[in-house]
């Protein structure tokens, strides 16, 4: 009976889809309705193939959608960390724009592109497919909500579809890392409320009394980027049949909404969420309980608490009142000691093995990240005094501080995660080769190492050159001075971004060899449950 | 530390872990969010603000499609060196018809708050289709296609119904003659006394020099009349806000 339901629904979306399609008024909707129509008539067709078929056993994890995030986040993370790449080179030699391509690759339109495929693509599945791993294991129950979660896991893909064929055609509205206009918002909702329901679900269903601490972290994650994304994105589509919207939004209230959600989504996508992940698999990776338990309640709650308030710190002075640059300064200052305390917290979990520094390198991937974690919420609470900001703002060096975090923390820690998921999803004994991962250790090392140095280092000569003045009072420097000047240091990024691209490729040939030619793991003793 | 142990009871319900994580990230968003709504000093009272004329629009919805605010932000800080490279510092009624605000976190390019007026048309025109033609040391991307997509305005009075409702103060006659603005604002030819008595100090004149309407014609349009509304003499500084 459900089987019938689900071929009419998606009879009924493919009809609609097409018939919005036949409408459309400009080319990125006309995009999105034959996405949605093709995933409609593809999940059809595989629904007919699979009527009827039994229920899988209740007692087993669902690791078959952890499998798939898996591969979605290693893929699109060699795509993310590929446009990144692209734009670098693009900064240092700007005919490599390409004017034959007629805009569709122009840097403005490859940046968003960027930015969401490696926060929302690679760092959305890792955060995904990790939290139905991790919720399984810690709550000793199935996911929940039957096929709900492999709706979570296609529908996100075909948000990630919709948002890059957007920036790429021209759909955007014009807000950073919150780009994609009411359609393809709208569909993002749909799902993430689906997210929520599973994994709240399957806590609510635990067999173990206490909710370990990593779910604390993954839960706030989910529905704080709820809250977020629905505000930030409150707008009112121009038409039924067309991509462009109006946000509700605008001027000074504009600001400060978007950058509260702006920098939450660093602070809970790619904070929060990425802590859920540091608080399983370090413990799982070097075989020791977390350091605290009374620290991890302290940092978490203050965490959450403050960092909602920092946003102000991207509008030191702007047209925002002073009252509110204040507090996000004050609260962002602050946000330095719960930071830290994750820091503490991971990194004081190798008490007593921390000799596996030197024999395991997913060990010093892990810490590594931490590491880096600990680094850029230095950096980011000093960058955050309006003192220090009058000269960081609108240079390199913010996104050099961006970078050691997103590939420092969130790369690494990612890929601490794909090394331990992969022979345990797959059931292999080993991982196919721990040299190659030192080789993917040392490269994406190197490679972050010279893009933060590079960007350090244009960041602040820009802004010292524009505000030089000369003993008449007059500036010194044309603003066309300190592009040329920035160019040796662009090369310098771009091959920074370059080396981290090359690790990430020998992650995935790896990963690729070890489910394909590693030798099956001994089976697990009778006691555990397996995995389906 | 007897407090924490009173964690068990947060711990081991979901639902309450999920309650209370959520009200715990609501209170700094309604401190700083809400109040800019109400505190009459947010948003200076100046002369000279008005929505932007049809084709002005257009150029906007261009600018924002291109992701210009990827590199170029349109605020200048009350800094010594920023006013005297980019002109008077920006103030929060200069955007507050911008759905949404165009600040900028980043100048891979100069700022553009205030570049209206300060280059003629033609060096706009050279400076898209070929910037190191005309600045060498630039890193833009060219946009010469621009001066090939025509564009006809049909349905830019939607748009600006849509933003009537989102709080612009666009008229039912400003709507229904939209695209008599629109194609008039660049055509040499066209009778513009309506359109600079609804739009005020509007720029006339046929932007990009070819015979076609085209997108360029829209962008520089826009380029030249941000920032430029203002009457800055009417403007009192608030001593604190």
């Amino acid at each position: 009976m459900w089987d019938y339901v689900k071929l009419i629904v998606l009879a009924a979306v493919a009809v609609l889809a097409a018939l919005a399609a036949s409408h459309a008024r400009d080319l990125a909707y006309l995009v999105h309705m034959i996405v949605f129509m093709l995933a409609a008539v593809g999940f059809f067709i595989w629904q007919i193939r699979h009527m009827g078929e039994t229920v899988h056993n209740q007692n087993e994890y669902m690791d078959g959608v952890v499998r798939y995030g898996v591969i979605a986040t290693a893929g699109w993370g060699v795509v993310g960390f590929l446009v990144g790449v692209i734009i670098a080179f693009q900064l240092a030699f700007p005919e490599t724009n390409l004017e034959l391509t007629g805009g569709y690759y122009n840097f403005g339109r490859l940046r968003p592109l960027h930015t969401s495929a490696v926060i929302f693509a690679f760092g959305g599945n890792a955060l995904i497919a990790s939290a139905f791993y991790v919720v399984q294991r810690t709550s000793a129950a199935r996911l929940f909500g039957g096929g709900l979660s492999w709706f979570v896991f296609w529908g996100y893909q075909i948000f990630i579809v919709m948002a890059a064929t957007g920036y790429v055609l021209g759909s955007t509205q014009g807000q950073e890392y919150a780009e994609p206009e009411w359609l393809t918002d709208l569909w993002l909702t749909v799902v993430w409320v689906a997210f929520l329901l599973v994994y709240l679900g399957t806590l609510i269903k635990r067999k173990e009394p206490h909710i370990y601490v990593a779910n604390w972290f993954y839960l706030s994650f989910i529905v704080t980027i709820a809250m977020l994304h629905l505000v930030n994105n409150l707008q009112i589509p121009v038409s039924m049949f067309g991509s462009d919207s109006v946000p509700v939004w605008s001027g000074v209230q504009s600001a400060m909404v978007q950058w509260w959600y702006g920098h939450n989504a660093v602070g809970f996508f790619l904070t929060a969420g990425f802590l859920g992940m540091m608080y399983y698999f370090i413990p799982k990776q070097v075989e020791r309980p977390v350091y605290s338990y009374k620290l991890s309640i302290i940092h978490f709650w203050a965490l959450i608490f403050l960092y909602i308030w920092a946003g102000p710190h991207h509008l030191h002075y702007t047209a925002l009142p002073d009252w509110a640059q204040t507090l996000g300064m004050t609260f962002s200052i602050m946000l330095w000691m719960p930071s830290w305390g994750g820091m503490i917290n991971g990194l004081m979990t190798l008490s007593g093995a921390w000799d596996k520094l030197r024999t395991d390198p997913v060990v010093r991937m892990m810490v590594v990240a931490v590491g880096f974690y600990g680094m850029a919420t230095f950096e980011g609470p000093m960058m955050s005094i309006r003192a220090v900001n009058s000269l960081s703002h609108y240079t390199d060096w913010t996104i050099g501080h961006v970078h050691s975090g997103a590939l420092g923390w969130n790369g690494m820690i990612t890929f601490g995660m794909l090394y331990y998921l992969v022979p345990k999803l797959w059931k292999r004994e080993r991982l196919y080769s721990l040299s190659l991962v030192s080789w993917h250790f040392w490269l994406a090392t190197i490679g972050i190492v010279l893009y933060a140095a590079s960007m350090w280092v244009t960041g602040i000569m820009e802004g010292l050159m524009w505000r030089q003045v000369d003993a008449q009072g007059f500036l010194v420097n044309s603003f066309a001075d300190t592009v040329g000047a920035k160019f040796p240091m662009y090369v310098v990024r771009a091959l920074g971004g370059t080396l981290f691209l090359t690790g990430a490729l020998i992650m995935c040939y790896n990963l690729w060899k070890t489910v394909t030619s590693v030798g099956a793991a001994k089976p697990v003793a009778a006691s555990a449950v397996p995995a389906e | 530390m007897g407090i924490l142990d009173h964690h068990k009871k947060i711990e081991t319900r979901a639902t309450l872990l999920l309650v209370l994580s959520f009200l715990v990230v609501t209170i700094g968003g309604l401190v700083q969010i809400v109040p800019l709504f109400y505190l009459e000093n947010t948003i200076e009272e100046v002369e000279g603000m008005r929505p932007y004329a049809p084709l002005e629009l257009a150029g906007r919805e261009i600018y924002v499609r291109e992701g210009c605010y990827n590199c170029h932000s349109q605020m200048i800080r009350p800094m010594r060196d920023e006013v005297e490279r980019y002109g008077p510092y920006s103030l929060a009624a200069e955007s507050m018809y911008d759905h949404p605000f165009q600040w900028g976190s980043k100048r891979t390019g100069p700022d553009l708050a205030r570049v209206g007026g300060r280059y003629s048309d033609e060096w706009h025109v050279a400076h898209m289709v070929s910037p190191r033609d005309v600045v060498p040391e630039s890193v833009m991307p060219t946009y010469g296609y621009l001066l090939h997509n025509e564009i006809d305005g049909q349905y830019i009075g939607e748009l600006m119904s849509t933003y009537a409702m989102v709080g612009v103060p666009y008229t039912e006659e400003m709507i229904a003659s939209a695209q008599d603005d629109f194609l008039a604002q660049a055509d040499p030819e066209a009778n513009t006394s309506d359109l600079l008595a609804r739009y005020h100090s509007a720029q006339t004149r046929n932007f990009d020099g070819q015979e076609e309407l085209t997108e360029m014609d829209a962008l520089i349009a826009y380029m030249q009349m941000v920032g430029t509304l203002v009457d800055r003499s009417t403007f009192v500084r608030d001593a604190s806000r």
